[in-house]
């Protein structure tokens, strides 16, 4: 089955960021197809590289970033909610005149429309949030 | 082409969180995609349509003109449950009025509005292909 995953919360403020993760792993290993991740409202904040937890907690970027690498998972923020809470690629920072970029490896900023194309596109879209 | 049913299903009160905000914006992206869209309001997210709103006194900009431009959009099926408005001492006139033009119908001017229960809402809900959760 081709899965499309929605994340509307921020990392350890909430826990729909570790269930998506979870369920794109459990997804994946089951054989299914993971089209794409995106990351909405404060879900944006899971794609900054500046992510520091405790040494002994899970690292929930990292986690993302290493599921982008080893199965190729497109992991997209949504331009407009990333850039109101301060997430941006080189050429976002550079368009706004920003001093430094923090966007994570494996993550992409893209529009709303490939939100769209997740539920037009997959079998399923399952969202993960309140 | 094969058109998807997309329901825009809004549980939340208009301010508060961004949650209404940012969702009424995949709404608008999402017309550009030519799909059988339909939008819900349950709970507080039926204070969404609420005529009369005032932002002033919140710092905020208001968002409530967006929803006069839906039927622009082509989305003109927004799907009010009853009870959340009886529980909240509201009824249909408490609304905006929201409008779209029928072009197979001579431009007619109509409601975009459809007051419905809970079962009903149900079925329409049971009936989509994907639901968006705000």
């Amino acid at each position: 089955m081709k899965i499309g995953l929605l994340v509307n919360e921020g990392p350890y403020q909430h826990q729909a960021a570790d269930t998506a993760y979870h369920f794109a792993k459990a997804a994946i290993e089951k054989g299914h197809e993971v089209f794409r991740v995106f990351f909405y409202h404060d879900g944006v904040n899971n794609g900054t590289r500046l992510t520091t937890p405790p040494q002994d907690d899970r690292h929930v970027q990292r986690r993302w970033t290493e599921l982008a690498e080893a199965h190729g998972v497109d992991l997209v923020l949504c331009v407009a909610a990333a850039q109101r809470r301060g997430i941006c690629d080189p050429d976002e920072a550079k368009r706004n005149g920003k001093d430094a970029d923090n966007i994570a490896p494996g993550f992409r900023i893209s529009g709303l429309g490939q939100l769209v194309e997740v539920a037009i596109e997959c079998d399923r879209l399952v969202t993960f949030g309140d | 082409m094969f058109r998807k049913k997309l329901m825009y299903l809004n549980r939340r009160a208009p301010y508060g969180t961004i949650y209404a905000a940012e969702g009424l914006e995949v709404v608008l992206i999402g017309a550009a995609f030519d799909q059988d869209v339909c939008m819900a309001f349950v709970g507080d997210g039926v204070y969404q349509l609420k005529a009369g709103q005032d932002t002033s006194g919140l710092g905020l900009k208001s968002f409530s003109p967006a929803y006069r431009a839906l039927g622009d959009y082509d989305v003109t099926r927004l799907y009010v449950e009853r009870e959340s408005l009886e529980e909240r001492g509201l009824d249909a006139g408490d609304l905006m009025p929201l409008t779209w033009e029928d072009e197979d119908d001579d431009w007619a001017e109509k409601s975009s509005i459809h007051v419905v229960d809970r079962a009903e809402l149900t079925r329409l809900i049971d009936a989509q292909d994907v639901v968006f959760n705000f």
